[in-house]
């Protein structure tokens, strides 16, 4: 089948690096052919793998319909067009039946790997691959995501210097990401994603020369760096209760309720991993309190933020949780810190986004705010997380490369120095406003769909946290639809604010937006709640338990929808008023609300609690300490053996080899020379009557001798 | 007679040709020493071939064997005497201590 | 004690004295002259052992030939005429005492093996019988014997010829009496002495 062939898709990219590493300066387009022709081919295969599992998927559901056409099942499937508490009615009443599932059905699996290393029984490295429902569509966000910004990148980055080590870059975050993506065991997972690491901090530090960009992929990498320790004992703790890394593995475990070697699941040591897990994902997901290196990110070129901090590797976290979703579901504590975590970051970026100027940093904070959307959406609904997931994919990489085409044109990152660029700049402003339409979760658009399914999940959840969520999200959703609005205007209404001459970007940059618009409009139509699309629908396409499947239905309650989008349109209301006139720095609102703007311009004083927290007694304290020691301390017993073991060297030299051994051989030697030239010598007298008388002594000694003997 | 007197005319002659081999310094001196050196020796024979045919060796091998002895000696101050004029002749001394040419 | 005991010990006397005054005298002639005494003493030695023959052998060719040999030499080397001051070198402990060793042990020797063993002389070897020896059993080292002779005849000619272009005999340098002049460096045929007049001798 199919899958089969799915470890090309992060191999092709992986070629296309190498070949762009080895041979892009030579060839036509200076590399970005291979890349973009590497990644148009991932694309394709993953297309195939996604028909594949996802029909195996639905086949499976309507299977399983089919065998369920008992009335106790109907209220649990279907149109669930009902209020809250009528929910929960329902699954109350079906609560004390188990659903059957047919022998042999289940969800999508498909795995593959090779063994690299054994010890001890079963235990050892692998390495593999895991096709499911989530699998699939992460390939299609990436693929697709990444072509278009590698298409865009060849018009955004023509004629920079290292043109052909941004393609380089690319193929490899791709490969890196994918990788992460596809395996099956969490050691492979982990190699992914510290990939995806550094290619993050080589992207945002590209333009390196100026000490901003580079300060800023140091903060990024550091920031992640600390999230991703809480990744590394997460691991190790899962691997020292399951004795395993492979996924499956690990979750079939879970499922049964077991442990290796016990009968029973550790909770506490569970919760641990999970949250040090979950840690991991704090960083990578730019979750408060880890998300200040986002901001700072978008020091990197425009199509890095594109892909990067928008639609793929800030999405890895998220990916994570969904990932190992069956353990998380085990452990309410850790789903409940998650729910928290995620409810904070949506509406304290949210604000942020308000008064900043840089229309890169209002996408970035937007960005934070909705990964927290999703984070919070995973503590209810495994389906809402990730379907936000995809969505704001594909809208805020629109907006990234729509932002990335107004500096082109304009220059300046800055809203100040723009204003009125809808005329210039049409097809820009179009698709702009199509992404902030389905950021700001307008129905019919994306977005609204998504954002909608999360505040369903928090609904029906209840209780303490599903009610923050509720309460933030849908203030969130204001919040919002009030600084996109914001942006709209004072980029493209009014008057142009600045000195050059704005003007539309070209056919490469152009496309690209086109083509992200359409999913940013429709892709929300994949998941509609109705009872036809439930069936065939995203969370049937990506379920990765048909148990799961079965007893979490798609939910869409009306009422709230209503209210949400309400909240939506007084956001855009309040914009429109405030913003009409597209007014300059020092006219704007938001700019002008005393504590209130200067508390959000220092994003919160955190930067400053981190710096004088965190920093500067690690530097300058710490470290410094730490760098003593070394000198001092432990360089000096290194150089004490070492002077010691020179002072023993030279006193053996002089004394026991000098003056003993030597003087001994030299005694020998002198003592040997000077009896051979003081006696021996004489000997040799030349006097014949000398030797004659030494023969005669020689004969009366023999004599005596022969007597004697 | 009694073998004793013989014998030691012989030991003595020996020893003081010794003694002037090793202590005159004119070469020719020595060379005389070493002449009484054999006379001893041709002594010695004849006693010991006389005493060696009363026990049944062949009779008369000591008178030959000194004879042998005679003739060689002469043979040998010949040569001597030749060696001692060559060394006279380059060195313009024949004081033995002057020929010390092998000396360390 | 028969009369050749008697007579032995005359010689052995005479000829241990003369031994003695070999190579304690002062002229080297007189050296040389004590030797013929010496080696005559030798011949009697003989004659009293019954070997005839060899003793006139002996006194032909030592006494005959040798000494004349000797002298010769003495003369062509211009050995001092007069007694030489400075007779022996330094050290004469050295030799004193190898000798006294020597005989010393030599006479250990006789006595032990020896004492009182008769050397019974019934009588005196006849010519005849020693010539039958000589010419029939001991023919062949006779006549290498003769081979030799002839042998060392040549190479002593050979030794001590003088080459062509060479030049006369050098003088000696050895020291003479105090008085006694040094000869003059005259050509070879002078000989040294003859002019001088009679100086005292100093011993």
């Amino acid at each position: 089948m199919v899958s089969d062939y799915a470890w090309l898709i992060p191999a092709l990219p992986a070629l296309a690096a190498a070949i762009i590493a080895a041979f892009g300066k030579r060839m036509a387009r200076k590399g970005a052919e291979v890349g973009i022709a590497a990644v148009a081919l991932a694309l394709l295969l993953a297309l195939a793998i996604a028909v594949e599992v996802f029909s195996a998927n639905v086949a499976t559901v309507a299977e399983l319909e089919a065998a369920h056409e008992s009335e106790e099942h109907a209220a649990g499937q279907g149109v669930q067009v009902a209020m809250a508490g009528d929910r929960a009615a329902a699954l109350a009443a079906a609560d004390g039946e188990a659903i059957e599932i047919p022998e042999g059905l289940e969800a999508f699996v498909h795995e593959r790997g090779v063994t690299l290393a054994q010890f001890q029984g079963d235990e050892g490295f692998e390495a593999g691959i895991r096709i499911d429902g989530l699998v699939a569509m992460m390939f299609l966000l990436v693929t697709f995501v990444s072509l278009m910004v590698q298409i865009y990148s060849t018009g955004y980055m023509h004629g920079d210097a290292r043109y052909t080590y941004f393609f380089a870059l690319l193929s490899v975050f791709t490969a890196s990401m994918l990788l992460l993506v596809i395996a099956n065991n969490l050691m492979l997972t982990l190699v992914g994603w510290e990939l995806v690491g550094v290619c993050s901090y080589l992207l945002i530090g590209f333009w390196w020369e100026e000490k901003v960009n580079s300060d800023a992929a140091i903060k990024a990498f550091l920031t992640t760096k600390l999230g991703d320790v809480g990744l590394i004992v997460g691991v190790v703790t899962l691997w020292g209760m399951f004795r395993t890394f492979n996924i499956t593995e690990i979750i079939t475990m879970v499922g049964e309720g077991v442990q290796a070697g016990e009968a029973a699941l550790n909770q506490g040591m569970l919760t641990f991993a999970l949250l040090a897990l979950f840690l991991g994902a704090v960083g990578k997901s730019a979750q408060f309190p880890l998300h200040t290196w986002l901001p700072d990110a978008m020091a990197g070129p425009t199509p890095v933020s594109a892909l990067i901090h928008a639609a793929t590797m800030v999405t890895a976290g998220v990916f994570l949780i969904a990932r190992l979703y069956p353990l998380f579901q085990a452990s309410p504590t850790a789903m409940t810190v998650i729910a928290v975590i995620g409810a904070i970051t949506l509406f304290g970026a949210g604000l942020l986004a308000l008064v900043q100027d840089d229309v890169k940093r209002v996408l970035a904070y937007s960005t934070i705010s909705q990964l927290g959307y999703m984070v919070a959406a995973l503590a209810f609904s495994y389906t809402a997380g990730i379907f936000h997931l995809f969505t704001h994919g594909f809208f805020k990489a629109l907006l990234f490369l729509g932002s990335g085409s107004l500096i082109h044109g304009v220059h300046s990152n800055n809203m100040s120095d723009m204003g009125g660029l809808r005329k210039p700049m049409p097809v820009t402003f179009w698709t702009f406003l199509i992404g902030s339409l389905a950021l700001a979760a307008i129905p019919p658009l994306a977005g609204f769909w998504s954002k909608d399914e999360i505040l369903a999940g928090a609904l029906s959840a209840g209780g303490a946290t599903g009610t923050l969520v509720l309460v933030l999200g849908a203030l969130g959703g204001l919040v919002t639809a009030f600084y996109m609005t914001r942006a709209m205007f004072l980029i493209f209404a009014g008057e142009y604010r600045g000195h050059g001459h704005p003007h539309e970007s070209p056919a490469s940059m152009r496309w690209p937006l086109v083509a992200l618009a359409v999913p940013a409009a429709l892709i929300g139509f994949v998941n509609l709640p109705f009872d036809f699309a439930h069936a065939s629908g995203f969370s049937a396409w990506t379920m990765f338990s048909l148990e799961y499947f079965e007893s979490h239905a798609a939910q869409f309650v009306v009422p709230l929808a209503l209210a949400a989008s309400a909240a939506a349109v007084i956001g855009i209301g309040l914009g429109w008023r405030l913003y009409r006139t597209s007014p300059s720095l020092d006219e704007d609102p938001m700019l002008r609300m005393g504590a209130f703007t200067r508390t959000l311009q220092n994003k919160y004083y955190l930067d400053e609690l981190y710096h004088h927290g965190v920093v500067r007694p690690i530097r300058d304290g710490i470290a410094q300490g730490a760098y003593w020691l070394n000198d001092n301390v432990i360089d000096r017993i290194v150089y004490l053996a070492g002077a010691g073991a020179t002072s023993v060297g030279r006193f053996t030299y002089d004394y026991a080899d000098q003056r003993g051994i030597d003087a001994g051989v030299n005694g020998l030697a002198g003592g040997a020379n000077a009896f051979g030239r003081d006696v021996l010598r004489k000997m040799q007298s030349g006097n014949i009557q000398r030797y004659a008388g030494a023969m005669f002594v020689g004969v009366i000694v023999l004599a005596i001798a022969f007597a004697v003997a | 007679m009694l073998a004793v007197y013989p014998l030691t005319f012989a030991a003595l002659l020996f020893s003081v040709g010794a003694y002037g081999v090793l202590a005159r310094r004119n070469a020719v001196l020595v060379l005389m020493s070493i002449e009484l050196m054999l006379a001893s020796v041709t002594v010695n024979l004849v006693v010991f071939g006389h005493l060696a045919a009363e026990r049944g060796d062949a009779a008369l091998t000591g008178q030959v064997f000194a004879l042998f002895v005679i003739a060689i000696g002469a043979a040998e101050v010949g040569v001597g005497l030749a060696i001692i004029l060559l060394l006279f002749r380059n060195r313009a001394s024949i004081n033995i201590d002057d020929a010390d040419l092998m000396k360390y | 004690m028969t009369g050749v005991d008697v007579a032995m010990l005359i010689v052995v006397v005479f000829g241990g004295a003369s031994a003695l005054l070999v190579v304690s005298a002062r002229n080297v002639v007189h050296a040389a002259l004590y030797l013929v005494v010496a080696l005559l003493a030798v011949a009697v030695t003989f004659l009293l052992a019954g070997a005839e023959f060899l003793a006139w052998t002996q006194v032909l060719v030592y006494v005959g030939a040798v000494i004349v040999l000797i002298l010769f030499g003495l003369m062509l080397t211009r050995a001092p005429i007069g007694p030489v001051a400075k007779e022996t070198d330094v050290g004469r402990f050295l030799p004193v005492a190898v000798s006294v060793a020597l005989f010393a042990m030599l006479m250990t020797g006789i006595w032990i093996s020896f004492d009182g063993v008769r050397l019974a002389v019934d009588a005196p070897t006849t010519t005849a019988a020693l010539g039958d020896v000589l010419y029939i059993e001991w023919a062949f080292p006779f006549m290498a014997l003769g081979f030799f002779l002839t042998v060392s005849l040549i190479g002593a000619i050979i030794i001590a010829r003088r080459e062509e272009g060479e030049g006369p005999a050098p003088q000696l340098d050895t020291e003479v009496a105090p008085g006694r002049p040094v000869p003059a460096p005259t050509d070879a045929s002078a000989s040294p002495g003859v002019t001088a007049p009679a100086q005292e001798v100093v011993r």
